[in-house]
C-alpha cells in the first residue's frame, strides 16, 4: 500500500473511531463499520484501530478471524451465502448450489474475476421453514429454486447496469 | 390435559403499553415474584429459572447492571425468535424494559445476529421511536426513578455466541469464547457488572406472565415444565413454522398436527439436541423429558441420518470456538468416524471408541456448545445401527 493511501486509510477510520467511545468494547462495532464500508479489514485498517484502542494489533487480528462475517481480504460486491445446514439441506440445497456455480462460473470459496460476487456456505440462516434459503449481503432469499437463481443475480447484476437500482425485494420475507 | 398446538401465538394478546404499566405498577421484587410463581424457565435450551436469575442479579451488588437480550439465534432449526423479532419487536423491547426494571439494571443491550441483518433499520427505528414516547429513556411512564436504554449490536457470525458467557466475551470486543463459570453473569457479567442474560422468548413470556396472570401461564403444561413453549418446525412435513405448545405434547401429537405422521425421527433441540426414533415418539416435550431450545427437524421415511449426522458433525467442527481440546479436536474425530462410515471403512471397535469419545466430550467440554455436540451423533448410531453400518459403496 502507498504511504498516501496508508494515510488515507488512517484518516478515514480516526474519524470513524471519534464516534465511538474510546474503549475494548467497540472494537467489534468499529470493525464491524470498516467491513460495511471498505468490504473488508486490511492488516493495516486492523493497526490503526488496534493503536487508536491501545491494543496490540494481534488482538484485532484474533477478532477479525474469529467471526465468519469479517474478513480480512476483498469478496464480491455481492456475497452470496447459501444455508448448509439440516433443514435447507433436505430441502435440497445442492441444486441451488450447483445452479449458482453454473450461472457464476466459480465454485464456493471463490470470488468472480470481475469482483462482483462471492459464493459461500453458511451455517443455519435461521430460515428453516422456507428453504432452501439464502443471504445476498444482508437480503435473505427464502423457497430459492434452481430456476430462480438467474433472476436473483440478474438482480444484484442492475447495481452495475447504467440504470442502476436496488435488487428487487419481493423475495424478502 | 389437552394437549395444545397453535399457529396463533398467545403474544398476540398482549399490548405492551398496557403490560409494562401493569408492570411499572408492581415493586420489582413483586414483579420477580410473579415470574417466580408462573415457574417459567429460560426459553433458550438451558431452561434456567428465570425469576431466580433475575433475583440473583437484583441482589448482586453494584450500581450499574446490565439487561441483554439473546438474539443470537444460531441453533439449526430454530427460527421463533426470528418470528417474535419480525414481528413482535415492540414486544421484545418492552419485555427487555421490564427485566431491566425487574433487575435494577438502566442499560439493555439487544445482541442480534448478523444473519438477522434484515431487521437492524426496523430495530434502530423502533428504539428510536421508543425514546421519544417515553417508553425509553429516564422516567419511563412517568415512573420516576426508573430509567432505560436500549442499545442494538451486531452479532457476526458465530454460533458459540449464543452462550451467554461468549455473549459477553463478544460484546466487550473479544472472540466470542465462554467463559469459566463461576463467575456466573448475574455478579460478574458485561464489564464486570452484575448481568442478566435472557433469550428472546424468554422476555417475551414474562410480558405475558405480567400481562395475564401467573396463573394463566401455569394452568398450562406439565409440574417441572409449566407454561406455554414456541417451537420451530421444519423438515419433511406439510406445516412447517412456528408454534406454540404446552410442555408435556408427544412428539406423536406434535406430528400429527403438522402432517408429518410418517416421520422416521426427528431431531429435537437442534444440532445439539437429540435425534428421536418413530418408537420413541410417546416421549414428551418438557424439561423433564425431551428439552428444547425450540427446533424440531422432522426427517422423512427415506431420509439417509448418516447424512444426518454428517451435516450435524461438520456444523460443529466449524462452530467449535477452538478454546478446549475435548471441542475442538473431538468434533473433528467424530467427522472423520463419519466419513469412514460412509466409505465402509469403519470396524466395529473403533465405532465404540468413537461412542466412549463422544461420551467423554459430553462431561470434559468447557461450555454447553462441546458438551452437548456429541448428541446427534450418539443417537443416531444408537437408534439407526443398521443404516450406518455396512453401507452400499456407490
Amino acid at each position: 500500500m502507498l504511504k498516501t493511501d496508508f494515510d488515507r486509510l488512517r484518516d478515514q477510520i480516526e474519524s470513524l473511531a471519534r464516534t465511538y467511545p474510546k474503549k475494548r468494547a467497540s472494537l467489534l462495532p468499529m470493525l464491524q463499520e470498516i467491513q460495511r464500508v471498505h468490504g473488508y479489514i486490511s492488516s493495516h485498517a486492523m493497526q490503526v484501530v488496534a493503536d487508536h484502542l491501545g491494543i496490540h494489533p494481534v488482538e484485532a487480528y484474533s477478532v477479525v478471524t474469529f467471526y465468519s462475517f469479517l474478513n480480512t481480504a476483498p469478496k464480491g460486491r455481492f456475497v452470496i451465502r447459501l444455508c448448509q445446514t439440516v433443514s435447507c439441506d433436505l430441502k435440497n440445497k445442492d441444486a441451488v448450489a450447483r445452479q449458482l456455480t453454473n450461472e457464476l462460473g466459480i465454485e464456493f470459496g471463490q470470488i468472480t474475476p470481475d469482483k462482483r460476487f462471492s459464493l459461500e456456505w453458511t451455517n443455519c440462516i435461521g430460515m428453516c421453514d422456507m428453504g432452501p434459503a439464502l443471504l445476498v449481503n444482508e437480503q435473505v432469499f427464502t423457497h430459492v429454486t434452481p430456476t430462480e437463481v438467474h433472476a436473483i443475480i440478474e438482480g444484484c447484476r442492475k447495481v452495475f447496469g447504467v440504470h442502476a437500482q436496488e435488487i428487487e425485494k419481493e423475495h424478502l420475507i | 390435559m389437552k394437549s395444545i398446538l397453535r399457529d396463533t401465538l398467545s403474544i398476540r394478546e398482549v399490548t405492551p403499553l398496557e403490560a409494562l404499566k401493569k408492570a411499572l405498577d408492581l415493586s420489582p421484587k413483586d414483579l420477580i415474584e410473579q415470574i417466580r410463581e408462573s415457574g417459567l424457565k429460560g426459553r433458550g435450551g438451558a431452561g434456567f429459572p428465570t425469576a431466580v436469575k433475575w433475583s440473583l442479579t437484583a441482589a448482586a451488588p453494584g450500581a450499574t447492571k446490565y439487561l441483554i437480550c439473546n438474539a443470537d439465534e444460531g441453533e439449526p432449526g430454530t427460527f421463533k425468535d426470528r418470528d417474535l423479532l419480525n414481528h413482535y419487536a415492540d414486544h421484545v423491547l418492552t419485555g427487555m424494559t421490564m427485566a431491566g426494571y425487574a433487575i435494577g439494571a438502566n442499560s439493555g443491550i439487544l445482541y442480534l445476529r448478523q444473519e438477522y441483518a434484515f431487521m437492524r433499520a426496523m430495530f434502530e427505528d423502533e428504539i428510536q421511536k421508543r425514546r421519544q414516547s417515553s417508553m425509553l429513556g429516564a422516567n419511563i411512564l412517568g415512573k420516576s426513578g426508573f430509567s432505560f436504554d436500549i442499545t442494538l449490536r451486531m452479532g457476526a457470525g458465530a454460533y458459540v455466541c449464543g452462550e451467554e458467557t461468549a455473549l459477553i466475551e463478544s460484546l466487550e470486543g473479544n472472540r466470542g469464547e465462554p467463559r469459566n463459570r463461576p463467575p456466573f453473569p448475574v455478579d460478574t457479567g458485561y464489564n464486570d457488572c452484575p448481568t442478566s442474560v435472557n433469550n428472546v422468548e424468554t422476555l417475551v413470556w414474562a410480558l405475558c406472565i405480567i400481562d395475564k396472570g401467573a396463573k394463566w401461564f401455569k394452568q398450562y403444561g406439565t409440574e417441572k415444565s409449566p407454561g406455554l413453549k414456541l417451537l420451530s418446525i421444519s423438515g419433511d412435513c406439510q406445516k412447517p413454522g412456528v408454534y406454540e405448545c404446552a410442555f408435556g405434547i408427544t412428539v406423536r401429537e406434535m406430528l400429527e398436527a403438522v402432517g408429518a405422521e410418517d416421520a422416521k425421527a426427528v431431531q429435537i433441540g437442534g444440532a445439539s439436541g437429540i435425534c428421536v426414533p418413530a418408537k420413541e415418539f410417546g416421549r414428551k416435550i418438557a424439561f423433564e423429558d425431551i428439552s428444547t431450545g425450540g427446533s424440531v427437524i422432522t426427517f422423512g421415511p427415506n431420509r439417509d441420518m448418516l447424512r444426518v449426522a454428517k451435516n450435524f458433525m461438520e456444523f460443529f467442527v466449524e462452530e467449535s470456538c477452538g478454546q478446549c481440546t475435548p471441542c475442538r479436536v473431538g468434533n473433528r474425530k467424530l467427522l472423520e468416524g463419519i466419513e469412514m462410515l460412509e466409505k465402509n471403512e469403519c470396524s466395529i471397535k473403533y465405532l465404540k471408541e468413537l461412542k466412549a469419545l463422544g461420551e467423554t466430550m459430553q462431561i470434559a467440554s468447557k461450555c454447553g456448545l462441546g458438551q452437548t455436540s456429541p448428541n446427534a451423533f450418539l443417537s443416531i448410531i444408537e437408534h439407526f445401527p443398521h443404516e450406518i453400518m455396512g453401507r452400499h459403496l456407490s
